[in-house]
């Protein structure tokens, strides 16, 4: 019987903070990061509303500990510092004979220093240090050679599910017995590259985005990493870590609709959270909160919402899109919000969908717009939807509950 | 056990349907090995085409041979591995930021993204199944494979198309031109094990495969399996993990037939490759492969086109280069390939 997959250790770095305990700081009191461009020279930071990393490529190499001679991306910066928290979280520099794999979600992240130097690239010598570090693997091999880490690595990109992926991959890596723990998630910092390249879809809401609410207008785009631990029951034993939770499920499923756009009934969502509830093996009503993808297009929240009442018939869960506090985290997202929805397992706690006020005409649920607290909370879902429709939703289940 | 019953290949060679296995072979003279297209009207509906840039194109093409020469419609998860993606949908972005705020044409930043070649595919077919995109250099396409036999063991899926793509950009080789990767000079590819320049000759090409759980008439090979070294150190160091790789897999070194070899033609590179082998295989007879394809981030798929041909067919063909004596029975094909001798990647294909 493959193993079961805990959680052990978390890393989180966002616009509202850089570490697990700040970022669930500013969640309880509702601290959103979301406002005007600062640390991109770009024409379009009066017009765009984002969720930057308060903190400048020299204060990122700072906090990291480096010392800035060797060429690194502040894509890499980010992740560097959200996995050296979950690593140390999981004591995995006490159990370096496990077989640890880093398993990696990225996009274009690493471009923030190619997009300054492509003109030097092409005329001249002056900036050759910059042209090997913006393919996704840097920033998942600097990671690597930070942490010590020489086992089994691969990067993912599949746009804004990534780093989703990135969990499930792992975790069916440990369960076909091939690795006894690992290190997976998402970086992605912002660039101009994404700026304008979202800013050209016309997606992106120059004021704060508001999912699942009729008047919403496109997406705040954001920046951070996240990592989660994952162990193997028998390398539990070994860590003697606790136990932060269970990942129960995942589910990956394929929209195969258009590029960039999700189906109106939201096929890929339905596929990707059922084929994660049955391998969860609870009941719909168990699920007592999902992390919405929720991007706050108009596309994005009516295909997941539609999904979601397809899914829960009934009676929907609790839902809420924490992206009015973080942004769209992108290739981060996936792990950005399966640790939001760790932190509201733990905690008993709904994160408040911000910014919501008009319920969508199309949808006969309301998403949580108030924290609330106090709620017995025993399993909760996350989703990641991405361009190309790689749809990827989460389960995680409360330690000890049968 | 996993099988290899489905190839589709777009690479610098005649490999296009209904030809002889690598034979004649296509000479270039280029600064880089360029891949021969298909007629791609041919694969993808012309209206859709339009749009798409090349590598997205030679994606699904080769997908769609695949499946066909599989004989199969519909997998049961699509997998990817890019080292790049589209260089030139990211080149037309990147020189179009200088333009900033000006910049509005959407197609090229949807189709940078990397899983744009999974998931048009996974249009192209209608499949709502299993879609993910490897994106680390010569790690790739060896985490699809390792991906496609989990999803086998799993249980999850019995037909699983995965495979490997990349091209090649004149701007893309001038930049990476600078750190002396490649040569800088054009070279004639039947000279490059000849011409003793620095740097490797670049190439491209994309190849898919049906990895399935079940053999039938259309099976190549076995895939038995496929490793990721990261940085395994000095070329003693790498022989060691070769050699554990192999004894995983229940195997010893001299059951080894053959080994598809890293050299590229940069001769610092290949005296590393030659004494990794050396070791870890000393009684191997050895292939070399790139001077038909180049170097490329997943050029691990042209050699494993290359590797169950010969698994199949029972010989090697004229146009690859042996060293040593040609060996007497051929089961067991080691692919060796590296990213500039720091990361190294296997494959393990058997009869």
């Amino acid at each position: 019987m493959p193993s079961r997959i805990f959680v052990t250790g978390l890393g989180f770095i966002s616009g509202i903070g850089n570490n697990v305990q700040e970022n669930l700081d500013s969640l309880l009191n509702l601290r959103s990061a979301v406002g005007p461009v600062r640390h991109i020279e770009t024409s379009l930071s009066e017009e765009l509303c984002v969720s930057e990393v308060p903190l400048s490529k020299k204060e990122l190499l700072a906090f990291a500990g480096i010392s800035g001679t060797e060429a690194c991306s502040r894509n890499s910066l980010l992740g560097m510092i959200a996995a050296r928290e979950a690593f140390i979280h999981a004591h995995l520099a006490e159990n370096m004979g496990l077989r640890t794999g880093l398993i990696s979600g990225t996009t274009v992240g690493g471009m923030d220093e190619c997009e300054k130097y492509y003109q030097d690239f092409l005329g001249n010598d002056s900036r050759n240090e910059f042209i090997d570090i913006y393919d996704c693997a840097d920033s998942t091999e600097k990671i690597a050679d930070y942490l010590g880490l020489k086992g089994f690595m691969t990067t993912i990109s599949t746009a804004c599910s990534s780093a989703a992926n990135s969990i499930l991959f792992a975790a069916r890596m440990m369960k076909a017995g091939k690795l006894d723990c690992a290190i997976a998630g998402g970086t992605e910092s912002l660039t101009k590259f994404h700026l304008n390249g979202f800013n050209a879809l016309k997606i992106l809401d120059k004021k704060p985005c508001r999912p699942f609410d009729a008047t919403r207008n496109g997406i705040n785009l954001g920046e951070g990493a996240a990592y989660l631990v994952l162990e193997t029951e028998e390398a539990n034993r070994k860590t003697g870590n606790r136990i932060i939770c269970e990942l129960t499920g995942y589910g990956n499923a394929c929209e195969a609709f258009h590029q960039t756009a999700s189906s109106p009934d939201g096929t890929g969502a339905y596929l990707a959270m059922k084929k994660a509830l049955d391998m969860s093996g609870e009941h719909p009503y168990n699920i007592g909160y999902i992390n919405a993808h929720g991007t706050g297009t108009d596309n994005n929240d009516l295909s997941e919402g539609r999904a979601i009442e397809t899914l829960f018939p009934e009676k929907v869960p609790y839902i809420s899109s924490t992206k009015p506090f973080t942004g769209h985290m992108t290739s981060a997202a996936g792990s950005a919000e399966a640790i939001i929805a760790i932190l509201a397992l733990q905690n008993g706690i709904i994160w408040p969908n911000m910014n919501f006020s008009t319920p969508m005409p199309e949808l006969n649920f309301r998403p949580a717009s108030e924290l609330i607290r106090g709620i017995d909370l025993n399993v909760v879902m996350t989703n990641s939807f991405g361009f190309g429709g790689n749809d990827t939703s989460l389960i995680f289940k409360k330690y000890g509950i049968y | 056990m996993a099988y290899i019953n489905g190839i589709g290949i777009i690479s610098p060679q005649n490999t296009l349907p209904g030809q002889e296995f690598l034979e004649p072979v296509v000479e270039h003279t280029g600064d880089f090995l360029k891949a021969v297209e298909p007629v791609f009207k041919t694969y993808i509906d012309p209206i859709a085409a339009r749009r798409m840039s090349r590598l997205i194109k030679m994606g699904i093409s080769s997908a769609k041979i695949c499946l066909q020469d599989a004989g199969i419609g519909m997998p049961d998860a699509i997998i990817t591995g890019t080292g790049l993606g589209s260089v030139e949908d990211t080149e037309k972005i990147l020189a179009e930021l200088t333009l900033e705020g000006k910049f509005l044409n959407p197609t090229p930043f949807i189709q940078s993204t990397y899983n744009t070649i999974s998931s048009q595919i996974a249009i192209a077919l209608k499949c709502h199944e299993y879609n993910s995109t490897y994106v680390h250099r010569c790690f790739s396409l060896e985490s699809c494979l390792i991906d496609a036999l989990l999803q086998l063991g799993e249980g999850s899926a019995v037909n699983v198309l995965a495979g490997g793509i990349d091209e090649m950009t004149m701007n893309h080789l001038t930049i990476i031109r600078r750190l002396g990767i490649w040569k800088r000079e054009a070279i004639r590819n039947l000279d490059l094990w000849s011409c003793g320049t620095p740097g490797a000759v670049a190439g491209e090409g994309s190849a898919y495969f049906i990895i399935s759980g079940e053999k039938n008439d259309h099976t190549y090979a076995r895939l038995v399996a496929a490793g990721t070294l990261y940085k395994p150190g000095s070329a003693s160091e790498t022989a060691t993990l070769v050699t554990s790789f192999l004894n995983e897999n229940g195997l010893s070194h001299d059951e080894i037939d053959l080994v598809m070899m890293g050299n590229n033609g940069y001769a610092e590179n290949d005296r590393i490759c030659e004494e990794i082998v050396s070791l870890a295989l000393p009684h191997t007879a050895r292939v070399m492969y790139k001077h038909l394809c180049g170097e490329y981030h997943t050029v691990s798929g042209f050699a494993l086109f290359v590797a169950a041909g010969i698994l199949k067919k029972q010989f090697i063909p004229s146009s690859l280069v042996v060293q040593s004596a040609a060996p007497k029975k051929i089961e067991n094909i080691l692919i060796h390939n590296h990213y500039r001798n720091t990361d190294h990647a296997l494959i393990l294909v058997r009869k």
